[in-house]
């Protein structure tokens, strides 16, 4: 093991941490701009051209808050259950590949920081820990709002991880591998979110209730808890339960990028033009790979995603708890089993007779299972009694 | 001292310290948190045997699923810090006797069974393939399929089980 893979691994590091950290400061800005204009608002647009140091100002604000710890908190968890929240935000983003392999300085580059045959089940573990901040959060703060809120979020999170995961072994079915990279080489003809709509959609409304953001947000649910689990949380530490919630949207929207939407490659339309990343450049003596196009279509992928949950939390209003419950338990879960198995048959079929053709009674079946979920979903609203059992 | 051996002995200090903790500690919040840190640990264990699907899985499962219910059942009913109650006389000494008997048990097997098997070299070739978990799933359901389909009706049952204790009659 040279010194030239440690540089390489701490220029990666150092970009997903830069890449996180920056996109959270403009995602905050992105948000409340995007917000104002579906309410017809304007929205920040007074520090710098067009609110562009707003995020800035902010720090700032945050930075020189008083930071105050209840008199009766227990000050270690207190302390530490911030950090808890942050740190799986980041390491989470390690797995998730932003380019094609390829060679630069003579060295073959991997663009992820751990390239790992278990890539995906350590989005999984990493998205499975991040739970223990807020509960701990709600628990060290001796608040009664604080504590509901943090119980709330663990159930929460637990009852939709079952579907998370599901979702991750759609992925893995049509992938053939769990290794993100093969992931992505895997969506180079079509989209998973193509083959597999049913999956996708699920997925996606489970990473909202992971990251608890609306209409799934009852954890902060303001008219009943005033802020939940962050209510006696100022200063820094409330900066950095905002930060990771803000990281969490943009690593859960590249994991959605990667796993369903094709992640770093080109858009299927784009394949084999000189924009696809596997095309070779030539300019004047030089000639290399477009490798530099993976970062842009991912940040455009992620872009596109995060405007759909910000979206979503303009329009809908926050789902009542125990129907959230229901929903994830009696609707999701039911459902994501049954795209799973579709899944699985569809990719069988298609081995067994060697015709990836075959693979189109994926898409067909599951969305005869997905209608059929949501007539009942439908019919348990009009009788009203979805709620009592 | 290779990296390895530096890093076993630092974990293997913070396994034994966080089991302490978990058994030391008043505060039942704390004793759950000290046996995440020692199942993180292990998984480290499990990572520098060349393992890291068990790693993972060991991580996922206990520290990210178990963990957080038992945590989620510790804060509900508020049992933090219930005063310790004595409800079998003579615990504490039993507890021990058993502890000697498989530690005795665990030195026994060391010592007898070290030689015969030897040292089992690290697959490093095959550690970061899909092959590895390849080979996992096929021993998983084509050698031990039953004991697999076993255990999944053993955890079938017991939903159900929790499920049947726990439901209101209609109306009542």
């Amino acid at each position: 093991m040279d010194w030239t893979i440690w540089v390489e691994w701490l220029i990666k590091s150092l970009f997903v941490v830069f890449a996180l950290l920056t996109g959270f400061a403009y995602l905050t800005l992105y948000e409340r701009r995007a917000l104002a204009k579906i309410q017809v608002r304007i929205g920040p647009n007074r520090a710098g051209w067009q609110g562009l140091l707003q995020p800035v100002a902010d720090a700032v604000k945050l930075i020189f808050k008083e930071e105050l710890t209840p008199a009766k908190a227990d000050k270690l968890v207190f302390f530490w259950a911030p950090i808890i929240t942050m740190v799986p935000s980041i390491v989470i983003a390690a797995v998730i590949p932003f380019g094609p392999t390829t060679t630069l300085f003579g060295r073959t580059i991997v663009f992820s920081v751990a390239n790992i045959n278990v890539g995906v089940l350590f989005l999984m573990a990493v998205a499975s820990i991040a739970v223990y901040g807020i509960v701990l959060a709600g628990w060290s703060s001796n608040n009664k709002y604080a504590m509901l809120g943090g119980l709330r979020s663990s159930a929460q999170m637990i009852s939709y991880e079952l579907s998370l995961g599901l979702g991750f072994v759609t992925a893995i079915l049509l992938g053939n591998s769990m290794n993100l990279h093969d992931i992505v080489d895997a969506q180079r003809n079509v989209w998973f979110a193509v083959v597999q709509p049913v999956g996708a959609l699920i997925f996606m409304i489970v990473t909202l209730a992971e990251v608890n953001r609306a209409p799934f947000d009852m954890p902060e649910a303001e008219q009943e808890l005033t802020a939940g689990y962050h209510s006696e949380y100022s200063g820094m530490k409330f900066a950095l339960f905002f930060m990771a919630e803000y990281q969490k949207m943009i690593a859960i929207s590249m994991i959605a990028a990667t796993l369903f939407f094709g992640g770093y490659r080109e858009f299927w339309f784009l394949k084999d033009t000189f924009l696809s990343v596997d095309a070779i450049w030539n300019i004047g003596p030089w000639q290399f790979q477009a490798w530099f196009l993976g970062p842009i279509y991912m940040l455009l992928k992620v872009v596109v995603l995060l405007f759909f949950m910000i979206w979503i939390r303009a329009t809908w209003p926050r789902i009542r708890y125990d129907r959230l419950m229901s929903f994830g338990w009696k609707v999701l879960l039911p459902l994501s089993l049954a795209v799973v198995f579709i899944s699985a048959v569809g990719v069988l079929v298609a081995q067994q007779f060697d015709n990836n053709w075959y693979l189109a009674i994926i898409p067909i079946f599951s969305s005869v299972a997905g209608l059929v979920a949501v007539g009942f979903v439908d019919q348990a609203l009009r009788r009203k009694s979805y709620a009592s059992h | 001292m290779s990296i390895d051996l530096i890093l076993f002995l630092i974990l293997a200090v913070v396994a034994v310290a966080t089991a302490l903790g978990m058994l030391l500690s008043k505060n039942a919040v704390y004793s759950a948190l000290f046996l995440v840190l020692n199942f993180a640990a292990i998984a480290v264990f499990y990572l520098l045997l060349g393992a890291p699907f068990i790693a993972i899985s060991q991580v996922t499962v206990y520290a990210g699923a178990i963990m957080v219910l038992f945590l989620f059942v510790i804060m509900l009913l508020g049992a933090e810090t219930l005063a310790p109650s004595k409800v079998l006389r003579g615990q504490g000494w039993a507890a021990f006797g058993l502890a000697v008997v498989l530690v005795a048990e665990t030195v026994y097997l060391l010592v007898s069974r070290h030689a015969a098997v030897g040292v089992i070299a690290r697959p490093d070739a095959f550690l970061n393939t899909m092959d590895s978990l390849r080979e996992i799933g096929k021993a998983l359901f084509i050698q031990y399929l039953l004991p697999f389909e076993v255990t999944s009706i053993l955890l079938l049952v017991a939903m159900v089980g929790a499920i049947v204790l726990t439901r209101r009659e209609k109306g009542g």
